[in-house]
């Protein structure tokens, strides 16, 4: 900005660079030195000792720092050096990673770092960011900075092509979903990974009325998967009540419980919201381990009738004088009919979700809760009274959470506590908020990917949720709206370019 | 009077719990009046400064080292300063490159900070629970029960814990009231903007908040390691989960409010698993929290949100 200000005298960029390196040195070992150097281990009785690994540590102070400093050197310019070793190292250690996991022969003769592959993946993961940082560096000077504007306004036109998009790639995307259990890749593993993503992507689109549309942070939205689920395992248990007839039950619980918890406590705002959000998340998780007489304690209830094709059950050997889905049809028994079975009803479910959804945004409550999400003083003064216009769109969010609910405990069989704990209040909402809020697409998006990622890296058991916790953080920081950052009011007074003209009131 | 002793053994253990957890309250309270936002890797910052001081524990053995008061010093030194390097380093990934963007973005990369914390403890350090033999037993019989002989006993680590949190409280408070990075500190919670406008170096200050909450966190920690000595990766969660409450409970952004959040959440807890039943408690603190948001929506000593159109 200030071009004609003489700057002092920069340090060259090699001092600044190793200046950066050291201190990374430092910071590394300092992480390091205890929680990876030494590793505790619990002996008989109750005596503790330790193993040292302090090659790990020795290598993780020479890589990081190395990696920094070349991160250093591309962003100020230099181009070749960084991208050169950096892309070097990382197709080295990555490669070799890879390998490893396959389980080749080739892997233990290669010298590594590390005798853990995912660990020599991860450091090769650094080596991708020193690359790009250079590659960032390279079109910000021939096409100017990138500024927060820019960035900001290159997102939204991303979001506003998907959004335009998703009218051909909807139906396209329902089609696809349709009929992989007919193509020759989707197998029983497949489906069942698709049956998980999908009852996220339906949980997602529910929470999405309620972070989404109505501006209300939720960190209990769990609760009201556990309610649903548990009514459903009740009903089922003690009555015999089929899924079909618990379904509408189910839902109509989990609304209620949405309102009896939200009525005390929509007044509050933003973060007291939150907190108190979680805090009904936990008490609910509570009481189900302990009400032992009711929910079963922590063993939770088993033997929930699972879900059956409209009255014919999917069982081998069908009770004497009743007809199960193979015979009835006259095919050859196979778990795979029950599977494809629930992925279609999660698929109905989800999309009967997001039609709600779709049609509920053009309606009186619709537009209430997007303008009590952008100004709450602003709808108190227009009339809107908003703790019931909160409170629906509770109820309306929750009763979604008991559908999937339902359908979670009718596809498991089971129910426990352990099912319903914070951490998948969270998931859900980092789906919510990874797909940018308020955007349908970029919730699927968002659920297939975090849902979906962790049931490919299935095999890495030990670094599945290391690798799920550091992608959301890096998704996050590579794009802070969302993977589509949509979030404008639906209906403008004049139109945008017109298109909208029809649905503006005379 | 009969009730007496055992109330005062209660009152005792819930003032201990409530220490700890005011110590943690403090580094959320410190974050949230600066940047806005919930820091939820907190909890495992916490958590790494209990397996820290357990190594610590561990190493002073192998070093010989065992005279008592050394090994404390040592223990929450050493713990202090290598957690608040992930205090900071947490603050540079997760949070820094989004200041300024939604308010839900960095609520999202905390969470996954905190996933990730856990997993990798979990990896560097293994699953099971690690039990740590207690360094500093026994405590002061204070009274006992006519009947049944019952004994209150004020124990030696009880009196550390109080001591020490009365202490860093002190310390904490003229840090922020007297030295330039306290002023430093208050000027970027009233106005960001300003506060850098007139030469206040918000970066580091806001470095410095998560550096101190860390160290806070640190000794919290390093406390259950020797009051409770059983350290698992998934410590943090619930322990970080109350810290917020007690934070939110004194009204989240005070100093004083988190301390008395902290020891109020203490002594309900304890004297809700006494008369009660101990597997509510937790729904006892959140009941609590919940009321008193409802009639006092700010806490009991946070200010008043003044709503600007």
């Amino acid at each position: 900005m200030s071009a004609n200000v003489a700057a002092p005298q920069a340090p060259s960029v090699f001092f600044q660079a190793a200046k950066e390196a050291f201190f990374t040195a430092i910071l590394v070992a300092m992480l390091s030195i205890l929680m990876v150097g030494y590793q505790t281990e619990v002996l008989q009785g109750q005596n503790m000792s330790y193993v040292t690994r302090f090659g790990d540590v020795m290598w993780a102070v020479i890589l990081v720092p190395v990696g920094r400093f070349l991160l250093v050197l591309g962003r100020s310019g230099m181009l070749w050096p960084p991208v050169v070793l950096a892309g070097a190292a990382t197709i080295y250690l990555f490669g070799a990673a890879v390998l490893g996991l396959l389980g080749l022969a080739i892997y233990p003769t290669l010298p590594l770092p590390y005798d853990q592959p995912m660990v020599n993946a991860i450091f090769a993961v650094g080596g991708l960011f020193v690359v790009a940082g250079a590659a960032r560096a390279r079109r910000d000077r021939t096409k100017g900075a990138q500024t927060f504007e820019k960035r900001e306004a290159a997102e939204a036109r991303q979001a506003h092509v998907a959004k335009n998009l998703s009218r051909i790639l909807g139906p396209i995307l329902i089609v696809v979903a349709l009929v992989i259990p007919w193509t020759p890749w989707g197998d029983r593993a497949l489906v069942d990974s698709l049956v998980l993503v999908m009852t996220y992507v339906m949980l997602g689109w529910g929470l999405n009325i309620v972070v989404g549309l109505a501006g209300l942070l939720d960190l209990g939205y769990v609760a009201f998967y556990a309610v649903g689920a548990y009514t459903y395992g009740k009903l089922s248990t003690s009555l015999g009540l089929t899924f079909w007839e618990s379904l509408p039950i189910a839902g109509a619980m989990a609304a209620l419980f949405g309102i009896i918890l939200g009525f005390p406590v929509l007044r509050l705002r933003g973060d007291y919201l939150a907190i108190v959000t979680l805090g009904f998340g936990e008490i609910i998780r509570i009481i189900l381990i302990n009400w032992q007489a009711f929910t079963g304690g922590p063993n939770g209830i088993g033997n929930i009738t699972r879900v059956d094709f409209f009255g014919l059950p999917f069982e081998r050997n069908p009770a004497p004088g009743t007809e199960s889905f193979h015979t009835f049809f006259g095919i050859d028994f196979s778990t795979t009919h029950r599977v494809v079975f629930l992925y279609y009803v999660i698929i109905a479910l989800a999309l009967i979700t997001n039609f709600v959804t779709i049609r509920l945004r053009k309606m009186p409550i619709g537009r209430a809760w997007e303008a009590l999400r952008e100004d709450e003083t602003a709808c108190r003064a227009l009339g809107i009274n908003p703790t019931n216009t909160k409170l629906t769109a509770f109820a309306i969010g929750a009763m979604f959470a008991g559908f999937a609910g339902s359908f979670f405990a009718a596809r498991q069989g089971f129910v426990s506590p352990e099912s319903f704990t914070f951490i998948e209040s969270a998931v859900i909402l980092a789906i919510v908020v990874l797909g940018g809020m308020g955007s349908q697409v970029g919730v699927a998006l968002a659920a297939l990917l975090l849902i979906g990622l962790p049931e490919v890296l299935r095999d890495l058991s030990l670094y599945r949720m290391l690798v799920f916790g550091g992608v959301m953080v890096l998704i996050m920081l590579w794009r802070p709206k969302g993977l589509l950052a949509y979030r404008e009011p639906t209906l403008l007074l004049h139109g945008r370019r017109g298109k909208k003209k029809a649905e503006v009131p005379a | 009077m009969d009730w007496f002793p055992y109330f005062l053994q209660q009152l005792i253990n819930g003032l201990t719990l409530g220490s700890i957890y005011g110590l943690i309250a403090i580094g959320y309270t410190m974050v949230y009046g600066i940047i806005g936002m919930v820091n939820f890797a907190h909890g495992d910052v916490y958590m790494i400064g209990a397996f820290q001081a357990m190594i610590v524990l561990l190493l002073c053995g192998t070093l010989g080292i065992s005279w008592i008061p050394l090994q404390l010093l040592l223990m929450l030194v050493v713990a202090m300063v290598l957690t608040a390097a992930y205090g900071w380093t947490v603050e540079r990934i997760a949070y820094r490159p989004l200041r300024g963007t939604q308010r839900l973005a960095p609520l999202i990369t905390a969470i996954g900070m905190s996933i990730f914390l856990q997993n990798y403890v979990q990896l560097v350090q293994g699953p099971r629970p690690k039990p740590v033999e207690s360094l500093i037993s026994g405590g002061i019989p204070v009274m006992t029960r006519a009947e049944g002989g019952f004994v209150v006993t004020l124990g030696y680590m009880q009196i550390i814990i109080v001591l020490l949190t009365v202490a860093l409280m002190a310390g904490f408070t003229l840090v922020i009231t007297r030295t330039s990075l306290g002023r430093a500190q208050r000027a970027c919670e009233q106005d960001m903007k300003m506060a850098s406008l007139l030469g206040v170096n918000v970066d580091r200050t806001i470095s410095m908040t998560f550096v101190m909450g860390a160290g806070l966190a640190a000794i919290a920690g390093s406390m259950v390691t020797l009051y409770y000595g059983n350290n698992d990766f998934y410590m943090g969660f619930l322990a970080g989960i109350k810290a917020f409450t007690a934070a939110v409970l004194g009204g989240i952004g005070s100093l004083p409010g988190a301390m008395l959040g902290g020891i109020l959440l203490g002594l309900i807890e304890a004297m809700w698993s006494a008369y009660f039943s101990a597997e509510y408690k937790d729904v006892a603190a959140f009941g609590v929290l919940v009321l008193v948001l409802i009639f006092r929506p700010t806490g009991l000593l946070g200010r008043p949100e003044v709503e600007k159109v």
